[in-house]
């Protein structure tokens, strides 16, 4: 049985303890909005925060979390949040949508961490995340708006 | 009131019901609201976003016809014929109806479109629906205004009968209908019951383009907030009870068999319920991914790879450069290419390899299927509805109006979903049947599953021979492609194959815009087991790199400036010209640049729209180089969002950017070599340039957006970086020399 605090409430999940992270959260714990593109840390479409770190959750194996806190895209609740998925929504960031989930929780753990990123941090926090639809010139103009929004 | 009068006055008269030109509302399509009043409420297939897997029960009152729904909670659904895979359509489509029924934007909502060829063809696509070859808006631009104008017509009528006044002295904004000389005012929600009593209307009004009020602004995306707060529901994200999981375990290389197979190990891994034989390979079915990952993985399997695909993609490429040495069939000729260039003062030529491309979307391709009373549904990102259905049926002996398919959010396509022989929705009907339909199954690509299961674009060759006159103007062009054809035995031979010419490989090189007198094209259509596939912007992906680099290459040798070279030659071509002096004049073209930094222009038809791009690059002296800028212009007629445009843009300049800077998939004695993102390079935001998009004002009727970029940008930065160090590119990726 591993236990872990998943977007602020304990889950007991009695699952095969090398069973990733992702597929625990998706499939076990029925929580979608965390995606599946790669399964070995290139995408960054499995993209949540572990103890507010940004980890690729496909690689993780869910008995790596135990005790830890999981924050997935629906339990986002921060000001720097906020102010991300504001400006994605104002910037009409996304196209698909497949990648977007990881993308904000990307771009969260950034402002978390660094409320006024450059051009050149931008680039760093966010390289892991692949959007093949190519919306990288509105992402690095939705985390610009979000850090000012920030302040 | 005279405003308002002479408003309804200037707009134009549509015939309803004559499909004149492929476009236009036929009065099949109207199904008649007021008859939908009896009877009980029809429960709405579960399709859209946010809508799998729920039940929608229909509360409208009011269905003028196929593509709106008004509530009395005056809520406007407008039903989507088209898959929304990120260029927009949901939002786009919805313009067009809101734009002829005065709807107030945020009262739109928008639901996918059940498959029905008779309601919700393509009207570019004979009796199939589908979405593709960026033709979304463009074949839905009358027949969505007509419907939105139609609702709106019913609407009036109503108000006019309830308030006894004239029609024509009614207006209707914003989703409010008034009529300002007696002060009375409903909004549709309140209208919408007693507009289901009024008749279809034959004709309706239609706006001209100047009267636009939401067509041609920026409107926010109908997909924006579901996409960004993790609720927009994909196919990967559908959970039915007692669903499984299913994972499949494919050939290692095409046209190999399965010899045996043993799932003594799969079985016993908790979770794997079943383990069964499809033609396509064996499927593991278990309560979740990663049990049915790992009973794969436990599985012992033997192949015969007899009669299995080979080659490498060297050996590939070496039977292509031997095929290029003769002519192939006529694609397009003009006058005596070949005794013109013998003529010539300076001859050019040059050769160019394309690799296999994999579509590589994001959300790798699965499909849930459920056998029900009456068929099967099926849920997906539902881009081929016709086929599709047809090809689910023919796995389980039903009628393709048996197989009701739920539209789902597709995580990007890039074509993939589009398969002519729809592969990986005829594997799942398969996994489904085989079990005898006990459970509703998902079946799941994984990455590598995905990247290795051909329709590729193919790779091609290319060879090109020029001639100049003694003034440096070109006087012969020859261009021989080779490469597989991708419409070869699937339903489309007979519409993309004319004369031994498949139309996809060439389109880009056989309508040259450039005035040359004496031009051949032609074309050698070899065979491989490599399945091939539409890859954004198809046939354009390759041709535009080869013409326009060329012709940078002939501009260098006539020592003429790229833009200036193009100019005479583009006379015939406006609106080649048009983007193409756009994009110049906002680059700054002839500008000074750093050393080390380079501009290169490319200029593409395609998709009947037209786009220019400036790329601005710098060069390392190591080998590396960056693009820095792009500048795009493009002319696609009536720019239905502007803000979408410029998105289609940015995005499908990425896309062939990916393939300009690194992604190749090759082969090695008949094995894919790359595997996952890690091999298969895609572009990353650290390398993504940045983007400026200038849209033509036009008021002709809108042409695709979502693929006349993607082709545009590897000629463009190929240009740039022959510009700064000299050295020609005879393949994709671009290397520069050390
Ligand atoms: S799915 Fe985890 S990084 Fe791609
Ligand atoms: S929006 Fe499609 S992959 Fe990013």
């Amino acid at each position: 049985m591993i236990s872990l605090l998943l977007n602020g409430s304990t889950q007991e999940l009695d699952v095969d303890p090398d069973m990733p992270l992702l597929w625990a959260i998706r499939d076990i714990v029925g929580l979608t909005g965390t995606k599946f593109g790669c399964g070995m840390a290139q995408c960054g479409a499995c993209t949540v925060h572990l103890d507010g770190e940004p980890v690729r959750s496909c690689v993780i194996p869910v008995s790596a979390v135990q005790g830890k806190s999981v924050t997935t895209i629906e339990g986002l609740d921060t000001e720097a949040a906020r102010a991300v998925q504001d400006a994605w929504e104002r910037l009409d960031v996304v196209q698909c949508g497949y990648c977007q989930s990881g993308q904000i929780m990307s771009a969260v753990a950034l402002l978390s961490r660094n409320p006024q990123p450059n051009d050149a941090q931008i680039n760093e926090a966010m390289n892991g995340n692949i959007c093949r639809c190519g919306t990288y010139v509105r992402i690095r103009a939705a985390i610009r708006e979000a850090s000012r929004a920030l302040g | 009131m005279s405003t308002r009068h002479s408003l309804r006055m200037t707009r134009r008269r549509f015939l309803v019901n004559t499909a004149t030109v492929g476009a236009g509302l036929t009065l099949g399509m109207l199904l008649p609201g007021c008859a939908r009043e009896e009877g009980p409420e029809e429960v709405m297939p579960e399709a859209g976003p946010g809508k799998a897997g729920g039940e929608v029960v229909r509360d409208a009152r009011f269905e003028p016809n196929a593509f709106i729904r008004i509530g009395t909670d005056d809520r406007v659904t407008v039903i989507i014929k088209h898959l929304e895979m990120g260029q927009g359509t949901y939002t786009g489509l919805a313009t067009l109806v809101a734009e002829e029924l005065d709807a107030a934007w945020d009262q739109v909502d928008v639901e996918g479109a059940p498959a029905d060829a008779a309601l919700y063809n393509n009207l570019f696509w004979g009796k199939l629906q589908g979405t593709g070859g960026s033709t979304a808006i463009a074949n839905s631009y009358e027949q969505m205004r007509n419907a939105g104008a139609a609702a709106r017509h019913m609407l009036v009528m109503a108000a006019a009968r309830q308030w006894g006044v004239r029609d024509s002295e009614i207006d209707v904004v914003d989703g409010v209908i008034s009529h300002v000389a007696s002060g009375r005012q409903a909004r549709f929600g309140e209208m919408s019951e007693a507009a289901a009593r009024e008749a279809v209307p034959d004709t309706v009004f239609v706006k001209e383009p100047d009267e636009f009020r939401l067509i041609g602004t920026r409107l926010p995306r109908k997909d924006s907030k579901a996409k960004v707060d993790g609720t927009a529901v994909f196919t990967q994200d559908i959970r039915l009870p007692g669903m499984l999981t299913a994972l499949v375990a494919h050939p290692p290389r095409f046209g190999a068999r399965l010899k045996s197979f043993d799932a003594g190990k799969a079985m016993i891994v908790p979770g794997v319920e079943e383990v069964v034989e499809i033609p396509t390979g064996v499927a593991v079915l278990a309560t979740d991914f990663w049990a049915a990952k790992k009973g794969r993985d436990a599985l012992h399997l033997e192949w015969d790879e007899t009669d299995a695909f080979a080659l490498g993609s060297t050996e590939i490429l070496a039977q292509y450069r031997e095929l290029a040495q003769a002519p192939g069939s006529p694609a397009r000729s003009e006058g005596d290419a070949g005794q013109a260039l013998q003529g010539a003062d300076r001859k050019l030529e040059t050769a160019v390899a394309f690799p296999y491309l994999a579509h590589a979307a994001l959300e790798p391709m699965n499909c849930v299927i459920q056998k029900t009373g009456k068929g099967v549904e099926v849920w997906n990102g539902e881009q081929y509805q016709t086929p599709d259905q047809a090809a689910v049926a023919g796995v389980f002996g039903l009628e393709p109006e048996q197989v009701r398919i739920n539209m789902l959010y597709a995580g990007g396509s890039f074509g993939r979903r589009a398969n002519p022989d729809s592969d990986y929705l005829v594997e799942t009907a398969h996994i489904v049947k085989a079990i005898g339909g006990r459970a509703p199954v998902k079946m799941v690509w994984t990455r590598e599953d995905d990247m290795r299961a051909g329709y590729y674009r193919p790779l091609y060759f290319h060879t090109l021979k020029a001639g100049l006159d003694a003034e440096g103007n070109p006087v012969a062009w020859q261009h021989r492609i080779v490469g597989q054809s991708i419409a070869a035995d699937t339903a489309f031979e007979g519409a993309l194959i004319k004369d031994g010419v498949d139309i996809t490989s060439v389109e880009g090189a056989s309508n040259l815009p450039y005035a040359i007198p004496d031009i051949s094209v032609d074309l050698h259509s070899p065979v491989h087991p490599v399945p091939v596939q539409w890859w954004r912007s198809v046939g354009s992906t390759h041709t535009a790199f080869a013409v326009e680099t060329f012709i940078d290459q002939l501009a260098a040798a006539a020592g003429r400036d790229p833009v200036e070279f193009r100019r005479p030659l583009l006379r015939d071509h406006p609106r080649h010209l048009g983007v193409m002096e756009l994009v110049a004049e906002k680059a700054g073209w002839g500008g000074s640049l750093p050393e080390g930094r380079g501009r290169g222009i490319a200029v593409h038809e395609s998709f009947n729209s037209f786009v220019a791009q400036v790329a601005e690059v710098t060069v390392s002296g190591d080998g590396g180089f960056s693009v820095d800028r792009v500048v795009i212009a493009v002319d696609c007629g009536v720019a239905v969002n502007p803000d979408i445009v410029r998105a289609q843009m940015e995005g499908g300049m990425a896309f062939g950017l990916s393939a300009a800077l690194e992604s190749e998939l090759s082969f090695s004695e008949g094995r894919p070599v790359q595997s996952n993102y890690h091999d298969y390079r895609v572009l990353r935001i650290g390398q993504m340039p940045e983007v400026e998009v200038h849209i033509v004002p036009s008021a002709q009727p809108p042409t695709g957006v979502g693929e006349p970029a993607t082709p545009v940008i590897a000629p463009a930065v190929a240009n740039a970086l022959s510009a700064v160090t000299g050295q020609r590119f005879s393949s994709l990726p671009l290397k520069l020399n050390a």
